[in-house]
């Protein structure tokens, strides 16, 4: 039991850490990097609970593409996070407010929840019913009560493909593109030219 | 029920999904979009309506998907007017030498979210339907990437309408978090009890109001219409401002009428007042427009206030009045943007009140035709926006309370107001200077047109005998969660 406390406590620990760093850290790039440590903990996190589907899942889709992605995207988009940061100072007072606001708003519904709410009755989720290893669970679940919803999340995901080629994908006439079969199918006669130069004349191009 | 069963239900879903997955391929391979291309997005859509017409009823998987009467009467009117929507962007489109084939496949994709909307019976299946729906819309709306209008319509709408999904999610999720569960039946059930956590459940209540509002540009959440309706193609914005409004009153409908019967009182309340404002915000401001389709955009912020009108008297009869409301209004509205899309000027398309001046010496039958559908905007009564307003009216004042009685004589204030800039237009079209010759108008959008202002004024008279019992047949589904 204390190694199960201790790892939750280290792990909690480093979450909320690298969670405030991503915040914090000057260099976006930096950012992104505690992120990826934010998401490998509460996988951890998730390990401890008994989820073990949900933490490969959170390291897979989240550390493997999302986390990878966004580090591309800082990269490749050239962003002055120094500019972004100018107006700090002078929006503190009322952002600070409506962050406030927040925080109290949320604390409110928490405790109305937790005190009387319908969450409050429920006994804490088993992470294996029955024995039955909780992929299992998720498989028979996904495909079976929720098959419609998983099919429509997948229609929702083709149209933002579909909608994302619509808008960026242009043919323009100037580019040059390799065509592999033009490339194989070119011979000596369309490849070459032969051009006799008379002496003192340049190539008339 | 057994699996298969399940699957049944949802048929018309299925067939338009198929249909956009078999277009996306072929469109890809071929490239470029023939006639036929267009006619099988069209049958498609037929073929889809018939089914919700003519398959069985019923709730499949376990009651998050409900196919009734409501939901056949909404579903025949959305993926018509989609039907529609294909035919005439694919004419414009190709007019402006910007044809795409996703075009059909995104209305085809938006079609299936509004159908999954009308039927929602649970908070995911709303949730997820809005999501295909909307976006598929915002794609839709920044279409003409060229244009900057057009970018910036789509931006505007992404970013907004991204902010109205996170509100409905919240409103959403605490009310999930106060009944413990999504589906619509445990909610009415959770609600009727009342207790301890009634505050909680009407503040979820509230952000999905709010959220709901967004997509159907009622008063306080309407600043995104003139802006996106301005700047996205026509026979698009024809299409936002038909089938997703219907499609977002059915979720009102749904909500309201499955979820919380029991919160009547409180939810009345705000809907009467986003209600009026939306009237009055399209009425006043309407009037400073000089952009044809900002002015439209106005005027369905004012219709929108009308239906909700109708939502908010509740019961049977206001249900039944918004459903012919918002069929009779679909039919105006696409008639009207047929119109405005088939006026060209070199070339180029006469969106401004003063482009319309002298309208009816150089195409007099166009000019016919936008002014029935401004006299029916007016609700002048042979015309079917008098219907329309009647029935709403006459369902607020059956209520018998003050509130709504109230709301009814404001809201006809409303609508004189309003009749202003829809006489101003006509004045124009009639009275002033032509400057100018027009291009000849595209055949399929003037057959569109006309064949609207037709139903508008004498078809609508024998038409109202049969959509009346459609409207009365599909509200009484409602409210059996």
């Amino acid at each position: 039991m204390p190694v199960q406390a201790i790892a939750f406590y280290l792990l909690a620990f480093v979450t909320l850490a690298s969670g405030l760093l991503v915040v914090s850290a000057k260099n976006p790039v930096h950012s992104v990097l505690f992120l990826i440590t934010a998401f490998f903990s509460a996988a951890g996190l998730f390990v401890l609970l008994g989820a073990e589907f949900l933490a490969m899942l959170l390291i897979v889709v989240y550390v493997g593409a999302v986390a990878v992605l966004f580090l591309f995207v800082v990269m490749m988009l050239d962003i002055d996070f120094a500019a972004l940061r100018q107006g700090f100072v002078n929006n503190l007072p009322i952002g600070g407010l409506v962050g406030l606001v927040l925080v109290g708003e949320m604390i409110a519904v928490v405790a109305a929840v937790s005190s009387n709410g319908a969450a409050a009755k429920q006994a804490l989720p088993n992470a294996s019913p029955g024995g039955v290893p909780n992929t299992e669970v998720i498989g028979r679940v996904l495909y079976t009560d929720y098959v419609f919803f998983f099919q429509l999340a997948g229609l929702v995901l083709l149209v933002a493909m579909i909608g994302a080629i619509v808008l960026t994908l242009r043919h323009k006439p100037g580019v040059k593109r390799q065509d592999i079969g033009k490339q194989v199918a070119r011979t000596p006669k369309t490849g070459m030219e032969l051009v006799q130069i008379k002496p003192g004349e340049g190539i008339s191009e | 029920m057994t699996f298969s069963a399940n699957f049944s239900l949802v048929l018309p879903e299925i067939v338009l999904a198929i249909a956009a997955l078999v277009l996306l391929v072929a469109g890809a391979f071929r490239g470029k979009v023939g006639p036929i291309f267009t006619l099988a997005a069209v049958a498609a859509l037929l073929a889809a309506a018939a089914t919700a017409v003519l398959g069985p009823h019923g709730r499949a998987f376990g009651g998050v998907y409900v196919a009734d009467a409501a939901a056949s009467y909404a579903k025949v009117a959305i993926y018509l007017s989609s039907a529609v929507a294909v035919v005439l962007g694919d004419r414009w489109l190709a007019q402006r030498g910007d044809q795409k084939f996703e075009y059909a496949v995104l209305v085809i994709l938006a079609a299936v979210g509004m159908g999954v909307t009308a039927s929602a019976g649970d908070l995911i299946s709303l949730y997820v339907g809005v999501e295909l729906q909307s976006l598929a819309l915002y794609v839709l709306a920044a279409m003409r990437r060229d244009d900057a209008k057009s970018s910036e319509a789509g931006l505007k709408y992404f970013v907004l309408g991204a902010l109205s999904s996170g509100l409905l999610l919240y409103g959403a999720s605490l009310i999930y978090g106060f009944t413990g569960s999504t589906h619509f039946s445990q909610i009415a059930l959770a609600a009727a009890h009342g207790g301890a956590h009634g505050a909680g459940l009407l503040f979820g209540l509230v952000f999905l109001i709010c959220g709901l509002a967004f997509k159907v540009s009622a008063a306080p959440f309407h600043m995104w219409t003139p802006d996106v309706y301005e700047g996205a193609p026509t026979p698009v914005v024809g299409f936002f401002a038909a089938a997703p409004k219907l499609a977002a009153m059915m979720m009102f409908a749904r909500v309201l009428g499955d979820a919380f019967p029991a919160a009547g009182d409180q939810w009345r309340q705000i809907l009467v007042i986003a209600a009026l404002l939306s009237v009055f915000v399209g009425a006043f401001a309407g009037l400073a427009q000089s952009n044809l389709k900002r002015l439209w955009a106005y005027s369905s912020i004012a219709n929108v206030g009308y239906a909700l009108l109708g939502v908010a008297a509740g019961g049977q009869d206001g249900l039944q009045s918004m459903l012919v409301f918002m069929v009779l209004y679909m039919i105006d509205v696409t008639g009207f943007f047929a119109c405005l899309q088939a006026l060209n000027r070199d070339g180029k398309s006469m969106e401004t009140i003063e482009d319309m001046a002298g309208l009816v010496k150089a195409r007099p039958g166009v000019a016919l035709a936008m002014t029935a559908f401004s006299l029916s905007a007016l609700g002048l009564p042979p015309f079917s926006g008098f219907w329309s307003k009647f029935f709403v009216f006459k369902a607020a004042i059956a209520t018998g309370d003050v509130m709504m009685q109230w709301a009814a004589v404001l809201g006809l204030v409303g609508s004189v107001v309003a009749a202003f800039y829809y006489l101003r237009l006509i004045k124009t079209m009639w009275f002033d200077a032509p400057n100018g010759s027009v291009d000849a108008p595209s055949p399929s959008a003037r057959a569109v047109g006309f064949a609207a202002a037709l139903f508008s004024c004498p078809i609508v008279l024998f038409a109202l005998a049969w959509l009346e019992p459609a409207a009365k047949a599909a509200a009484a589904a409602f409210g059996h969660a």
